[in-house]
């Protein structure tokens, strides 16, 4: 099925030319021109941070693109100001996060924000003889008057699909549509999403994994830094040749790194068979002293929430850790601390700081109580000594240590974090996305920062969604998907190809094509 | 130190460190202006306001709402808040009065009106730190139930007791000070104490200021809850007994009704964000003393009951705005 399919009409019902986006201090998109038939299911792909998602807020009016691009629509040139004007030119996207709401029925949200009726009494008679059609189309099983929240993500993922049905749209977006869904609820959304591309629907599909775009996909198109790579028709297809498209690129000289041998060091810390059986299914490693271990995988992979279970904040159904050779139980926070493992959220905002009060009692939080004299009361000249001391040896730039966190930059109050974990003189670290929104200066001082660390005997697991990052600073890389670990790879062997076929599952999917015709 | 009120602005603009610590120092006034504003005002109007007599009668009437508004301080940090206390503050005070009655050993009084009030702020607590009820509900649901408490152990009646063993409390000065003023300044002292000196009182603004980020950095926070109501209800215990001290009675019925109005309002006059994390036990001594100097200059101005009702609102929600702007005028989001 060569592009344009014979069968298509030579108007796109979708184009983008030349829509550039940029964020202050960011460039997120440069002159990507895109375009999508009706009939057709088009992916898009490209690592996390590539783009897609900022082209598709565009495209969904949430956001606006830079001036000089161009949105048409059956070949006119349109203007999509908001979610509206999105709506008004049958333009419909299912993020992730399903944008339903949960108290409402299955109709009632099918119609949201377009209900019908003048007067604005809603006759729930009649919107449910007009919902019913709709959903007999797609063939669910539940009724109109259903209240959405009692529905399985599956099925709340169907009422998005019926309201995008009900609204007439003609162009489809789905975001990482199976992220949360079974291997049977997947196979039933491909089905319906054949359907819709069987009635005349333009489907943009974007995702990760390698074999739900070989089983779907008419055409791909891969995003790279903000750039369209290429478009590849189904005939062009092969994993090798996307995953290229998607990594193609030089390692930053700021990796300085030697990369040591971990295995002729002693084990520090051993996780195993760790599972909560939702995200996480069972993963066991062992950390060494002064060893720096990459788990990388996509965004929703589960590497966050092992992180979370081997810190105690969620219950885990089984497992266990060894620190040094000895069990240890860990069961809150509080008691992973004590035994010296700390963990840096990737979300400093919302689960790391706290944004009112100043650096000082921000680096101090965690130590406080061992500083503290009679029982509790503070020494606040051990607080001004170690706050003095970690902006010092951190590089935290801030007026003086009595500025409230919130009005730092990224990378400083990053560093803050940082300092506040560090205060706890801990030997195991758990770091979450650790140059997560932190500018390239800030960037390179953490990675030197967790080298020092490591040359110390202290363990870092550094989560990161960013191969170059992994690749530059790691010992050894774990990568994970869907809450398995799924690869090793040792320093020598570490290539954004083989991190990304791994985590993608292109080396499964590429033996899948080739058995396919 | 006042790091957590220092409002500092944006890193960008960081003034010189003295005009920071002006700035902070003026921020930390909060409300004085408006309360010396208003004592002024006053003092034109009625000339006998600012007599030494009379301050001494708005320091004791404040005296009450200065101790259950330093427990509300406590919890409103945390992002809560305390619906209660006024019941609770009659229930002590019934315990106390009927526990003076005991022949010989009357003094108890002040313990069992202090341990009634812990006892039912433990009982709010637990249910919001340990069953995680929200704080709203479940000290509404109080504000009812203790109510009837209180009623019913007194049989619906008013209990007396003439020869009141601590009316000392309600009636007597300590160098010239009357004790209900001692005690207030006391609570008011102990409470800066805890907040701002102790490893206890970084914790309470952390919860309030980011409960998620306080369970991560291994901060018990249902411990800290708990303490916040237990706290609370400690101090409507003492204002029971400070109550039935100055009454030498107590009515299950009357006393104490809506003091959790008076007491909230005297926090958010003092600055202290209703969502937690920011404030000060000094705004919310200055934000108490407005409301009492409020309802004693009014009726000594001789204005009407009604009117003070109308007039003490509008004060409230303009002093408020006043804050508000003058926030955001700060360089404040």
């Amino acid at each position: 099925m060569a592009m344009p399919r014979a069968d298509l009409a030579a108007t796109p019902v979708l184009e983008m030319r030349g829509i550039a986006k940029s964020f202050p201090g960011i460039r997120a998109l440069s002159d990507v021109s895109f375009a999508a038939w009706a009939g057709e299911i088009h992916a898009l792909m490209g690592e996390n941070g590539a783009g897609k998602s900022t082209l598709m807020k565009i495209l969904a009016g949430a956001y606006q693109a830079d001036p000089g691009g161009e949105i048409r629509v059956d070949g006119r040139a349109v203007a999509i100001d908001g979610p509206a004007a999105a709506h008004r030119h049958g333009i419909a996207i299912i993020y992730q996060e399903l944008a339903l709401a949960p108290n409402l029925s299955v109709a009632e949200n099918m119609v949201l924000g377009r209900e019908p009726g003048r007067s604005g009494r809603l006759d729930r008679r009649a919107l449910a003889a007009a919902c019913r059609p709709v959903l007999a189309r797609l063939g669910v099983a539940f009724a109109p008057g259903t209240i959405v929240g009692r529905l399985s993500a599956a099925e709340q993922q169907l009422v998005e699909i019926a309201r995008a049905v009900m609204a007439h749209s003609r162009i489809l977006v789905m975001d990482e549509p199976t992220t949360s869904l079974s291997s049977r609820e997947t196979d039933r959304l491909f089905e319906l999403v054949r359907q819709l591309r069987a009635e005349g629907l333009a489907i943009i599909y974007i995702s990760h994994r390698m074999a739900e775009v070989y089983q779907l996909a008419d055409r791909v198109s891969v995003l790279r830094d903000g750039a369209l790579v290429g478009t590849l028709s189904r005939a062009e297809l092969s994993a090798d040749r996307l995953v290229r498209m998607m990594v193609g690129r030089d390692l930053s000289s700021f990796y300085t790194k030697e990369h040591k041998d971990p295995h002729e060091r002693r084990v520090l810390f051993a996780v195993r068979d760790i599972a909560d059986d939702r995200r996480v299914h069972g993963c066991s490693f062992d950390l060494h002293e002064g060893e720096v271990l990459g788990i990388a995988g996509l965004v929703g992979a589960g590497r966050t929430e092992l992180a979370r279970l081997i810190y105690g904040l969620e219950p885990r159904t089984r497992g266990s850790l060894e620190l040094a050779g000895q069990t240890i139980e860990v069961r809150s926070p509080r008691e992973a601390i004590a035994q010296g493992i700390v963990y840096l959220t990737e979300d400093r905002k919302r689960l790391g700081l706290f944004l009112d009060m100043s650096v000082r009692e921000n680096v101090n939080i965690d130590i406080v109580e061992e500083d503290a004299r009679w029982g509790g009361v503070r020494d606040f000249a051990a607080a001004r000594r170690r706050s003095a001391a970690a902006m010092r040896s951190l590089g935290i730039r801030a007026a003086a240590d009595t500025v409230k966190v919130g009005s730092l930059s990224g990378g400083n109050q990053q560093k803050v974090l940082l300092a506040r974990l560090l205060e706890t003189r801990p030997r195991v670290l758990l770091l979450d996305e650790p140059t997560r929104g932190v500018d390239i200066g800030a960037k390179s001082e953490i990675y030197r920062l967790i080298d020092a660390l490591a040359k110390t005997g202290v363990g870092v697991v550094v989560i990161s969604s960013e191969l170059p990052e992994i690749l530059g600073i790691a010992d050894r890389a774990i990568v994970m998907r869907d809450g398995r670990f799924v690869g090793n790879v040792e320093a020598r062997d570490m290539t954004q190809e083989t991190i990304i076929a791994l985590a993608t599952g292109a080396a499964h999917a590429a033996a899948a094509a080739g058995a396919a015709p | 130190m006042s790091t957590e009120e220092s409002r500092a602005p944006d890193s960008a603009s960081a003034p010189a460190p003295d005009r920071q610590a002006w700035r902070s120092t003026l921020q930390t006034l909060g409300m004085l202006p408006v309360l010396l504003l208003i004592g002024a005002g006053f003092e034109l109007l009625a000339p006998r306001f600012g007599s030494w007599g009379n301050l001494s009668i708005v320091m004791q009437q404040a005296s009450i709402n200065m101790v259950l508004a330093a427990g509300m301080t406590f919890v409103i940090l945390t992002g809560g808040i305390d619906l209660s206390v006024g019941s609770i503050l009659a229930a002590s005070a019934m315990v106390a009065v009927i526990v003076s009655l005991w022949p010989g050993i009357g003094m108890l009084g002040i313990a069992g009106g202090l341990l009634t009030g812990l006892l039912f702020g433990m009982l709010n607590g637990g249910l919001i730190a340990l069953v995680r009820l929200p704080p709203f509900i479940v000290t509404l649901g109080s504000l009812t139930a203790v109510r009837g408490v209180a009623r019913l152990l007194g049989g619906d009646t008013t209990v007396f007791n003439a020869d009141l063993p601590f009316a000392f409390i309600g009636n007597a000065t300590l160098l010239g000070v009357p004790w209900l003023v001692v005690i207030a300044l006391l609570t008011i002292l102990v409470s800066w104490f805890i907040l701002r000196r102790t490893v206890l009182g970084m914790r309470i603004y952390a919860v309030g200021g980011n409960p998620d980020a306080a369970r991560l950095s291994g901060i018990r926070v249902w411990w800290v809850l708990l303490f916040v109501y237990s706290l609370s209800g400690l101090l409507a215990g003492l204002g029971g007994v400070m109550s039935a001290a100055r009454l030498y009675a107590a009515n299950g019925l009357q006393i104490g009704q809506s003091y959790e109005l008076d007491a909230i309002a005297a926090v958010i006059l003092g600055g202290t964000s209703f969502v937690g994390g920011i404030g000060s036990i000094w705004g919310t001594l200055i934000g108490a003393l407005i409301i009492a100097v409020l309802s004693n200059g009014l009726t000594l101005v001789g204005v009407s009951d009604i009117w003070q009702f109308i007039i003490k609102g509008l004060v409230i929600i303009s002093a408020v705005t006043l804050d508000r702007y003058r926030l955001s005028a700060g360089g404040q989001r």
